[in-house]
C-alpha cells in the first residue's frame, strides 16, 4: 500500500500541475531579485545562493495545504487506517511523494535561476548539493505542517506561520554552505535527517487527532 | 474466526456524549442494524467499530479485517473510476466489483463526472472487492435508487451467507433478515 500511495501522490502532483506551479513560483521569486537589487552582477552572485534557498523554502511551502487536508476530507486516510496502515507510515509516504514532486524539478530549475543570478559554477554546485541534502527536511516539514493545519479554516496562511520559523535552521545551514563549505553541509544534513526522522511521527499524531 | 463485540460502549464527539451502554455480539453470518435520527451517533458508532475512534467507555472486540463505507468515497476525482478503485483493491478485482454494482461501463470515466449515487455505488464496490470479513456500512442507501438499494441488500445477504459480519447504520429502510436492531436516540 505504501509504494502505491507514494506513486499516487507523486503522480497527482505532476499531472495536477502542482509540480509545475512550484517550479514556476520558484523561478518567479528568483527573477524578482535582480529587478529589486539591480544589475550589480557581483552583488547578485554573492547573495544569489541565499536567494535560491529562500525561494526554495517558499516554493516547498506552496502545496502544503494540499498535502494532507484533501485526503482527510475525502476519507482516504480513514480507508488507509482500516487497512492497518499507520498514520506515521502514511505521513512518511507523503513526505517521499512530496520530495519526488518538488525537489528534482526545483534542482533543475536552480540551474536556470543560477544563470539569472549570474552565479559562479562552483557556487551552483554547492547550492545543488545543499538542496539535495536539505530538501528531504523541507518535505518532512511541509507534510508535518500540512497534517497540523488539515481541517483548519485558513490552513494555507497558518501553514506559513507554522512552517517558516521551523525551516530557519535549514535556511541558515543551506545558504551558509556557500561560504561555510562542508561543515555547514554536515550541519544541514543533521537538521534534514532529524526532520525526516521525526516528522512522520508528529504528522501521524496530528492526522490521528484530525480524524477524531 | 470473525467477531465484532461491543460491551457497554459509550460514544462522544467533541466532548458531547452521544450514546452509552451499547452492547452486542456479532458472530459469523450475523448483522446489526443501527438506526436513529440524525446526529444521534450512528456514524460515531461505526467509526468506533472500525477502530478509528476510541469509545468514551466500554470495550470493543474486533476479530477479522474491516471494510468501511463512510460518507466520503475516497476515490481520486481526476482518475478513471477503474484506476481509482484499483488503487484500493487491485485492478483485477475492481472491474468485477464495478460490474456487480452496475458501473462496469463507467470504469473508464473520470470519477469527477459521476453522480452522487454512482460514487456511492463505487464505494460499495470497494467493500465488495475487499477480502474483509467485517463490513461496516454507514448510510449505504444514501443517494441510491430503489434498484441499487436492493442490490446492496443482496450483497449484504451474500456476505453474511459466506460467514461475514455486517454492521449497517442507516436512517433509511434497508432489509436485513434476522439482524440485531440497535436503536440510538435517547440521550445517555
Amino acid at each position: 500500500m505504501i509504494p502505491a500511495l507514494i506513486l499516487r501522490d507523486a503522480r497527482r502532483a505532476y499531472t495536477g500541475g502542482g509540480a509545475t506551479l512550484v517550479v514556476a513560483f520558484f523561478l518567479l521569486v528568483t527573477t524578482l531579485f535582480p529587478f529589486a537589487i539591480g544589475p550589480d552582477t557581483a552583488l547578485l552572485a554573492r547573495v544569489g545562493g541565499g536567494v535560491i534557498w529562500a525561494a526554495a523554502l517558499l516554493a516547498a511551502l506552496l502545496p502544503v495545504e494540499r498535502l494532507v487536508g484533501p485526503d482527510l476530507d475525502a476519507g482516504v486516510l480513514d480507508q488507509l487506517a482500516v487497512r492497518g496502515v499507520s498514520m506515521a507510515a502514511t505521513a512518511a509516504a507523503k513526505m517521499v511523494a512530496h520530495w519526488l514532486a518538488f525537489a528534482p524539478p526545483l534542482m533543475l530549475a536552480t540551474i536556470v535561476a543560477a544563470a539569472l543570478l549570474d552565479l559562479p559554477v562552483a557556487t551552483l554546485m554547492t547550492v545543488e548539493a545543499g538542496l539535495a541534502i536539505g530538501t528531504p527536511g523541507l518535505a518532512a516539514l511541509a507534510v508535518a505542517t500540512g497534517a497540523l493545519v488539515a481541517g483548519l479554516r485558513g490552513a494555507g496562511a497558518i501553514a506559513g506561520l507554522v512552517m517558516l520559523p521551523l525551516a530557519i535552521p535549514l535556511l541558515i545551514f543551506g545558504a551558509g554552505a556557500i561560504e561555510g563549505g562542508p561543515s555547514a553541509l554536515k550541519l544541514l544534513a543533521a537538521v534534514s535527517l532529524m526532520l525526516a526522522a521525526g516528522a512522520p511521527f508528529v504528522a501521524g499524531a496530528a492526522i490521528r487527532a484530525g480524524m477524531d | 474466526m470473525t467477531a465484532l463485540r461491543f460491551e457497554q460502549v459509550a460514544g462522544a464527539r467533541g466532548g458531547r456524549a452521544l450514546f452509552a451502554d451499547v452492547s452486542f455480539d456479532l458472530a459469523p453470518g450475523d448483522a446489526a442494524l443501527v438506526s436513529g435520527p440524525n446526529g444521534v451517533g450512528k456514524s460515531t458508532l461505526v467509526r468506533i467499530a472500525a477502530g478509528l475512534l476510541a469509545g468514551a467507555a466500554g470495550a470493543v472486540t474486533r476479530v477479522g479485517d474491516v471494510a468501511l463505507l463512510t460518507e466520503a468515497h475516497a476515490l481520486d476525482p481526476e482518475r478513471r473510476l477503474g484506476e481509482a478503485l484499483g488503487f484500493w483493491v487491485g485492478n483485477h478485482r475492481a472491474l468485477p466489483a464495478l460490474d456487480a454494482l452496475g458501473l462496469g461501463e463507467m470504469a473508464d470515466a473520470p470519477v469527477r463526472i459521476l453522480s452522487t449515487g454512482q460514487r456511492r455505488r463505487a464505494a460499495i464496490a470497494r467493500i465488495l472487492a475487499s477480502d474483509a470479513s467485517i463490513w461496516l456500512l454507514d448510510e449505504p442507501a444514501n443517494g441510491l435508487d430503489t434498484g441499487a438499494v436492493e442490490v446492496v441488500e443482496t450483497l449484504i445477504a451474500g456476505h453474511r451467507a459466506a460467514g461475514g459480519i455486517a454492521l449497517v447504520a442507516t436512517h433509511q429502510p434497508i432489509t436485513m433478515i434476522g439482524a440485531t436492531s440497535i436503536a440510538l436516540g435517547g440521550r445517555p
